[in-house]
């Protein structure tokens, strides 16, 4: 073994270009967890699992920079939520919203929702219009809100679907162009006499009429459903898979770094100790150490987080019982070889404790190792917790890549061909086990320098 | 060594034991209500509610008595009975699951998945080995080398990637964009089928390629290490100076005495490929080991859990045994230790 020190090992660190651009990576997934964590409120990833939250967002959807590479723009998912407002107050008051959309994509949106919430009494009349990019103006929707004696505050979605739409666009057929049964109404609205798409400005006009002056609109948004969405698009259940994927980066790399740090000590010390102590004691420990280094891990990790818990700390700690084994093993070795150095022996026959001369002259000596080893530990412990989340068996409340590709998985993402649903969470396990493992390269090369040449 | 087979069996039924309890008492007081409401005239019998109440009741322990549940699993009689059992290889049946062709006994069960396992990954393992110990050896005769550089990144970047994330990347490929191999591993056709071989040889192959895909970097990237390390001792050097071919020197008496570790990592691989073939057999449907593992698991089906903790420890514990025995065949130094 050769000694090296600390300082050394910095000194020699900054000259290793792999275990630099290990750091480089490092420090980019630290600064993404600190942005994400300073920009994304947590609100966010703890509605991860609830589909209320993502019910503005469209299905499936691909990332928005796919329109970058095709020809054919796919069209985006709006939404609109501050609308130009128009009041007039007189016998008859009118409210009115103006959603103004800049269509451009080459091919029919998705549908539309109207979402509102009006506070009011009475029965009050809502009218949505739409002025298209050739002037003519279509009355979609004319219908009374729920009459009510008392002021009430009501809440509702209007989808292109709706029957009342389909029956004012079959009376203005002739300023649409065309009409045709079995055609959804977006793509009627949408479309030129022609039957092609229409581009242009669209102009949403949703009036609120009504006898008195103490109706009001508290919230109002226009979704026009697209088929892209996001950086990263959505997944099945209308998720924004950025989110889930800023979110893992502080996940994974706690779990990775809790772990690893956390067996590694625990494996040190274990080692040096059974290493110091010899004979019984140390045959003793290791007899243990051969037990745990004998049971198959991933199944008994599979039992433990089903029987037990699968909460996220629980398992980092399942996950260091595994890993402290080869640590203990290597640690012990090494002791073996510096508790016959002079000054070991020295030390001891001078009567100093224990536990002095453990902390003070042998620990110090395993220190580069400890460091290489807990950053090769770390990609180990970032996918065996992906795996165990792969499976279902991870922490549900937290969204970690493992999980988003579980979801992907058992929705059959990869043989629908949902690229972006499997390759940014495994690509981010990489590259974060990556950046780790050149650290630890870069660490390792410098201890045995013969692997250099 | 037979100790620790005892104690991770031990271990396997503490944490799945109580669990195990619960659900067989569920099913019992389940499978009680469900005879009563099939049979209207036991129901009817009954005077009062109470009356039949406390037939149900009787039934219920009674039935708890006859399975040896009225006592917690870690009671001596039990633990002990359990451990006889699996000393004498009797693995009981399955609670909940059954092998493809219908029998409940753990055993069949097992014996049904293992060659199934074994056909994939050691063959993997194998081909790994194989490419690995070339590849290895060739990139540690050219140091510094493009195809040592090569190897060594590709080992480092391949060993940073989930297989079973290789494996999704693989069906998304192979099986949505080029349709060429099917998504799911399990062969559609029965086994007794003519050509079920073929066509599990056929559904192997994107499984088999991932993993070897990914495993044979880190194989390699070992290899050259240890051979790094003899290449560097005085008899290689010796051999160089007395003009002997490289060639030879290289995959003949270098590797060879590169061959202790290299076997021991061989060995202990073959039998880890059987049990962390869990989440790849997952993604790929592979109807083996892993597969069987992760389902007994989920239904808590501890029989079944236990013989295939069984099978793989004992796997383990042999391939550790026969590595110690090859390690001291090519390295007799270590004998006399």
């Amino acid at each position: 073994m050769n000694d090296i020190l600390s300082s050394d090992l910095i000194k020699e660190f900054t000259k290793n270009k792999t275990g630099l651009i290990g750091v480089g990576i490092l420090l980019t997934l630290v600064m993404m967890s600190l942005i994400t964590a300073v920009i994304i409120p947590v609100e966010t990833f703890k509605q991860w699992n609830n589909p209320s939250n993502w019910i503005e967002y469209p299905k499936t959807s691909m990332p928005i920079w796919v329109n970058y590479f095709v020809t054919e723009k796919i069209p985006e998912h709006i939404i609109i939520q501050n609308p130009t407002i128009i009041s007039k107050e007189g016998d008859i008051s009118v409210i009115s919203h103006q959603f103004e959309v800049e269509f451009l994509a080459d091919d029919f949106p998705n549908g539309f929702i109207y979402e509102f919430t009006a506070e009011y009494s009475g029965s009050p009349l809502l009218q949505i219009n739409v002025i298209r990019p050739d002037q003519n103006k279509i009355l979609l929707l004319s219908t009374s809100l729920p009459n009510s004696e008392t002021k009430i505050v009501h809440n509702e979605r209007i989808f292109s679907t709706d029957d009342m739409i389909r029956k004012n666009i079959q009376i203005q057929s002739t300023e649409l162009g065309f009409y045709r049964e079995g055609i959804p109404n977006e793509d009627l609205i949408f479309a030129d006499n022609e039957e092609k798409l229409l581009k242009g400005n669209y102009l949403f006009l949703v009036n609120l009429y009504d006898v008195n002056d103490n109706t009001k609109i508290i919230d109002s948004k226009l979704i026009l459903g697209g088929k892209v969405f996001g950086i990263m698009g959505t997944d099945e259940l209308r998720r924004d898979i950025m989110i889930g994927l800023l979110w893992g980066t502080p996940l994974a790399l706690f779990i990775g770094i809790a772990v690893a740090v956390g067996s590694v000590m625990i494996g040190l010390i274990y080692g040096v100790y059974a290493g110091f102590k010899g004979k019984k004691t140390d045959d003793g420990m290791m007899r243990f150490n051969d037990v745990i280094y004998a049971l198959p891990a991933l199944p008994f990790l599979i039992i433990l987080a089903v029987t037990i818990s699968n909460s996220i700390f629980l398992i980092v700690g399942f996950l260091m019982i595994f890993s402290w084994v080869g640590v203990a093993k290597v640690s012990r070795s090494m002791t073996l070889q510096i508790k016959t150095k002079q000054y070991v022996e020295a030390s001891k026959i001078m009567g100093e404790k224990n536990s002095r001369i453990i902390f003070k002259h042998i620990i110090p000596q395993l220190l580069p190792y400890t460091f290489a080893s807990i950053a090769i530990s770390v990609p180990a412990a970032i996918t065996t917790e992906a795996g165990l989340s792969f499976l279902g068996l991870g922490d549900p409340t937290f969204p970690t890549w493992g999980q988003i590709l579980h979801d992907a998985n058992t929705f059959g993402a990869a043989a629908r061909g949902l690229w972006w649903w499997i390759v940014p969470p495994g690509l981010m396990i990489a590259i974060t086990g990556l950046a780790f493992v050149f650290i630890g390269n870069a660490l390792d090369t410098i201890i045995n320098p013969k692997l250099k040449r | 060594m037979f100790g620790v087979l005892l104690i991770t069996l031990l271990l396997t039924i503490a944490l799945v034991g109580s669990n195990m309890d619960v659900i067989l008492k569920q099913g019992i007081v389940y499978q009680v209500r469900a005879e009563i409401t099939e049979n209207t005239a036991i129901a009817a019998s009954f005077s009062s509610v109470a009356e039949f109440e406390s037939y149900v009741q009787e039934q219920i322990e009674q039935r708890t008595v006859a399975l040896g549940l009225d006592a917690p699993w870690y009671t001596p009689q039990r633990l002990g009975f359990t451990m006889y059992k699996l000393l004498i290889l009797d693995f009981g049946h399955a609670t909940f699951l059954t092998s493809d062709s219908g029998s409940s006994n753990v055993s069949d069960i097992l014996l049904e998945k293992i060659p199934r396992t074994v056909l994939l990954f050691t063959t993997a393992t194998i081909i790994i080995s194989i490419i690995g110990i070339l590849l290895g050896a060739f990139s540690s005769s050219k140091i510094g080398s493009i195809t040592d550089r090569i190897t060594s990144m590709f080992a480092i970047i391949s060993s940073s990637f989930p297989v079973w994330w290789v494996g999704m990347l693989m069906i998304f490929l192979f099986a949505f964009t080029y349709q060429i191999f099917p998504a799911r591993a399990t062969p559609t056709l029965p086994s007794t089928d003519p050509g079920y071989i073929g066509a599990l040889l056929y559904h192997m192959t994107l499984p088999l390629i991932t993993i070897v895909l990914i495993g044979f970097g880190s194989w390699a990237y070992l290899v050259r290490n240890f051979m790094v390390g003899t290449m560097q001792e005085d008899f290689i050097t010796a051999k160089k100076t007395i003009g002997v071919n490289k060639k030879k020197i290289v995959y003949k008496h270098a590797l060879k005495n590169a061959a202790p570790p290299i076997i021991t990592i061989l060995a202990l691989s073959l039998s880890g490929s059987l049990g962390g073939a869990i989440i790849t057999e997952a993604v790929f449907d592979w109807p083996g080991m892993g597969r069987l593992y992760f389902e007994a698991i989920s239904v808590m089906d501890l029989p079944v859990i236990i013989g295939a903790t069984y099978v793989l420890t004992v796997l383990f514990l042999i391939s550790i045994f026969v590595a110690d025995l090859l390690y001291g065949y090519f390295d007799p130094r270590v004998k006399t230790e």
